[in-house]
């Protein structure tokens, strides 16, 4: 057992950091990038921690983790208690440690803000979600009785999985239905293979399903059968179907063949495994030279993913600046070390291309910052007779998704945009019974925050239905 | 989970299989698809559900092969599974008593018509049917297309069965002797440019026409956007807002070069599955 170290020792001691794939070599293939901490780098970080009793990261974790407790457990070699201890609370520890935006979260309040080294909570999750897996270290999930009501789960996101864990554990029938062919939401489609390996995500649901949660795939909820059908069906409902439906700039040109929405791009390669065509049948498009538009997590992804699959150059159209770019900055490092070159303040206007719907270049407008807009950020004008054509022959939108209008049920409010009305603390819709959380409640926003709106509404349910 | 129950061979490269799909057999309407993998690493493909089973909660698809996903399917036999089958996808035919109406299916189109024209017969309409394929071999489903016609015209091609020549010269001189101008409709299934010269015909004559796009998909539900076409002044979705979309609106030329898009990719992954075969 490693022995506690002594608190002065603990504000001396430097973060450690975890080793990459080193990006000449990482453009070259799907593995995953940050090579994960080591027993001895994972002891070394988890000893830093202070054990503070008021605990301010777990305030920054919608998932409530049990931080210091888990990473006490580390400095104790007890690997397996950890995992326990972490699934307490949240089922889908492996894919937070690697997807959470930790700076925002728990290592966002963190005492060790004040010196410039928090603890590095999410890469020590991640430590103790990979040694379980790898030790076959299955959760001892305690159900409570069974309750003879059942609950259906709308989508099998990150939103829908932990709904579906805590209400299984709290003794309720539950049945996810989910419209793709493999369960995992935006996780398995969305997310690259070199942000998070896709068997992590299958066994992560293999623990969800090992609890007794029923998944059945192939149903379109509002196709297969409507939101009101299965209300009726079920006893209670959680709607957790995403906000998947892809937008596109609206600029002339978008139609042409090598244009894609980032969500055809992105699930052609990690659901449909495009990037191993022909073994796997589904095939994607390559492009010499790449233009992906947009400043997010999603547009990195994209970007990423197109020099993975062979692409000579790949650009990022975006029209503010990089300090504006709504991507975590370590996505945004990560793609520039990978080569990728970034358009800041740059606006594209129209896509151009040959009568055979090839894509021939790009016409852009360069942009200034003026003044601050609604959201705080200074909103960027263009520069009248600054267009100029970018030579590309494949573009992938990659500005956002929104709202997809299939699931619907009566009396179940939506925003103008589609979004599902809910009440702050409950998650419950305005009609009775049926819950929704995650990106189709909030807008597209993250797996954390979908994990938490999920733990709300699991409480509501387990204390109204 | 999705078993085969029987197969029919109509020719060579086209086949009808009866599938068990308890779901889509108990919702479905007609000029609805499915989505199918044939096995874990296959493609996700549209199939246009051809006929319906209720109680037997089975549906009838009816495939020609046009590649590897196809000839997979093709490959497999009464008593396999399909690794995925979702549905029923898409919106339904607006079905209404128009009247007088012609239901054109070419191809694998035929299939594809017999659920809509089924539906226009027991709505009130009178049902003129035009099926047309290359040649007597792709002409099937004729007896049931018949059962559910007032009157049926069959076109190949080459001459070998029917009227020599393409559905829409059969169409033509339906429209030219339409006297009465009493055809309400036309619904027309079947390859993409056979679609486009029955919208090109029609419009002369100034009758609606609602085609079933067999855009390229993937999800089918409105989450990747590979199905978009521009319909009027608009982009729309095949899967979510088809697959019937106004044959008078449709972008023909975008939709047609959209189809092509994998043509290379799609070579690739034939050859190497006819040689794996052999
Ligand atoms: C490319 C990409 C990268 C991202 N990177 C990050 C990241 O690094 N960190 C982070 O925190 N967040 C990231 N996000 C955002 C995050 O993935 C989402 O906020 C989160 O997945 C939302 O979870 P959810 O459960 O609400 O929905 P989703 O994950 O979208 O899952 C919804 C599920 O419902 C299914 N569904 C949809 N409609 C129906 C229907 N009608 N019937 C049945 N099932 C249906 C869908 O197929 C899907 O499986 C990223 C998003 C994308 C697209
Ligand atoms: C709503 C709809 C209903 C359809 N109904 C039928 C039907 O009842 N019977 C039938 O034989 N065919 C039908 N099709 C067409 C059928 O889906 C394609 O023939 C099939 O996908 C070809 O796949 P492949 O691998 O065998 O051929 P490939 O070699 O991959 O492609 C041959 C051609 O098929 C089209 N195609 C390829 N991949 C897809 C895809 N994922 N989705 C759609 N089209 C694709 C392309 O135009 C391509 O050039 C339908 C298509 C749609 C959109
Ligand atoms: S705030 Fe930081 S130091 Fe304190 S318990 Fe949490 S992780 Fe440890
Ligand atoms: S779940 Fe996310 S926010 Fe919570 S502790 Fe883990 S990494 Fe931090
Ligand atoms: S097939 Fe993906 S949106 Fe229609």
């Amino acid at each position: 057992m490693a022995e506690p170290i002594p608190p002065k020792e603990r504000y001396r001691r430097e973060p450690r950091e975890m080793k990459e794939q080193d990006p000449k070599e990482r453009i070259h293939n799907f593995n995953e990038v940050p090579l994960g901490f080591s027993t001895e780098d994972a002891i070394y970080e988890a000893q830093r921690c202070l054990e503070c009793k008021t605990a301010p990261c777990v305030k920054g974790c919608p998932a409530e983790v049990k931080i210091p407790e888990f990473i006490d457990l580390i400095v104790k070699e007890d690997f397996a208690g950890a995992y326990q201890k972490i699934l307490e609370t949240n089922s889908l520890p492996a894919v937070c440690g690697r997807v959470c935006p930790q700076e925002t979260q728990c290592q966002g309040n963190c005492v060790f803000n004040r010196t410039g080294k928090p603890i590095n909570i999410g890469k020590l999750e991640r430590f103790v979600a990979d040694y379980a897996r790898n030790n076959d270290i299955r959760p001892q999930a305690i159900v409570a009785p069974k309750k003879n009501k059942k609950i259906a789960i709308v989508g099998s996101g990150p939103a829908g999985l932990t709904c579906a864990s805590d209400l299984v554990k709290a003794g309720y029938d539950v049945t996810i239905f989910e419209a793709l062919h493999r369960a995992g939401g935006v996780l398995v489609y969305g997310i690259p293979e070199f942000r998070l390996p896709k068997n992590i995500i299958d066994h992560e649901i293999e623990g969800i399903k090992a609890m007794g949660v029923n998944i059945v795939t192939d149903f379109v909820v509002g196709e297969t059968k409507s939101l009101d059908e299965i209300a009726d069906e079920f006893d209670g409902v959680f709607v957790a179907n995403g906000a998947g439906s892809p937008k596109f700039m609206g600029i002339p040109g978008e139609n042409l063949n090598d244009v894609y929405s980032a969500n055809e791009f992105l699930t052609r390669s990690n659901l449909m495994k495009a990037y191993l065509f022909p073994e796997y049948d589904t095939p994607i498009k390559i492009g010499k030279k790449v233009a992906v538009i947009g400043g997010g997590n999603v547009t990195m992804d994209s970007a990423r993913t197109a020099l993975r699959l062979g692409a000579e150059e790949v650009h990022v159209v975006y029209r503010r600046t990089k300090a504006e770019s709504p991507a975590r900055v370590e996505e945004v490092e990560h793609a520039e070390e990978e080569g990728v070159i970034f358009d800041w303040l740059t606006l594209p206007v129209r896509v151009l291309g040959d009568e055979k719907g090839n894509v021939t270049g790009m016409e852009c407008i360069r942009m200034e910052l003026g003044e601050p807009d609604a959201s705080g950020r200074r909103r960027p004008v263009p520069i009248e007779g600054s267009n100029f054509v970018m030579e590309c022959d494949q573009v992938i939108d990659a500005i956002g998704t929104q709202a997809n209008p299939l699931v619907k049920a009566d009396g179940m409010e939506k925003n103008e945009r589609g979004y599902i009305l809910v009440d702050e603390v409950s998650k419950a819709t305005t009609r009775k019974g049926i819950f929704a959380g995650g990106d189709i409640a909030r807008g597209s926003a993250t797996v954390i925050l979908a994990i938490g709106d999920a733990k709300k509404a699991a409480q509501a349910i387990s204390a109204t239905i | 989970m999705y078993k085969i129950e029987s197969k029919i061979k109509y020719a060579e490269g086209l086949y009808g299989i009866w599938v068990d799909a308890q779901y889509v057999a108990e919702k479905v309407e007609p000029g609805q698809f499915v989505m199918v993998m044939t096995h874990e690493k296959g493609e996700r493909i549209p199939l246009t559900i051809a006929d319906y089973d209720r109680s037997g909660k089975k549906i009838f698809l009816v495939f020609l092969v046009a590649g590897k996903s196809t000839a997979q399917l093709a490959d497999m036999n009464e008593g396999d599974e399909l690794f995925s089958l979702v549905g029923p996808l898409g919106k339904q035919s607006e079905i209404e008593n128009y009247g007088r109406v012609v239901c054109v299916g070419g191809g694998t189109g035929i299939a594809a018509i017999h659920p809509i024209a089924r539906s226009l017969k027991e709505a009130g309409n009178e049902v003129i049917s035009i099926i047309g394929a290359k040649n007597k071999g792709l002409i099937f489903m004729e007896e049931d297309i018949r059962k559910v016609s007032d009157k049926v015209i069959v076109t190949t091609d080459d001459g070998s069965y029917g009227r020599k020549g393409f559905v829409t010269d059969a169409l033509k001189d339906l429209l030219d002797n339409d006297e009465e101008e009493d055809i309400a409709r036309v619904w027309a299934v079947g390859p993409a440019i056979m679609m486009k010269n029955v919208a090109l015909l029609t419009r002369g004559y100034n009758v609606k026409t609602i085609v079933s796009l067999n855009a390229i998909m993937v999800d089918a539900t409105g989450m990747c956007g590979t199905c978009r076409v521009t319909v009027g002044e608009e982009t729309k979705l095949t899967c979510v807002d088809g697959p019937e979309f106004d044959g008078h609106l449709v972008d023909w030329s975008e939709f047609m070069n959209r189809l092509m898009r994998y043509k290379p990719q799609e070579k690739i992954a034939m050859d190497l599955y006819m040689k794996r075969r052999q």
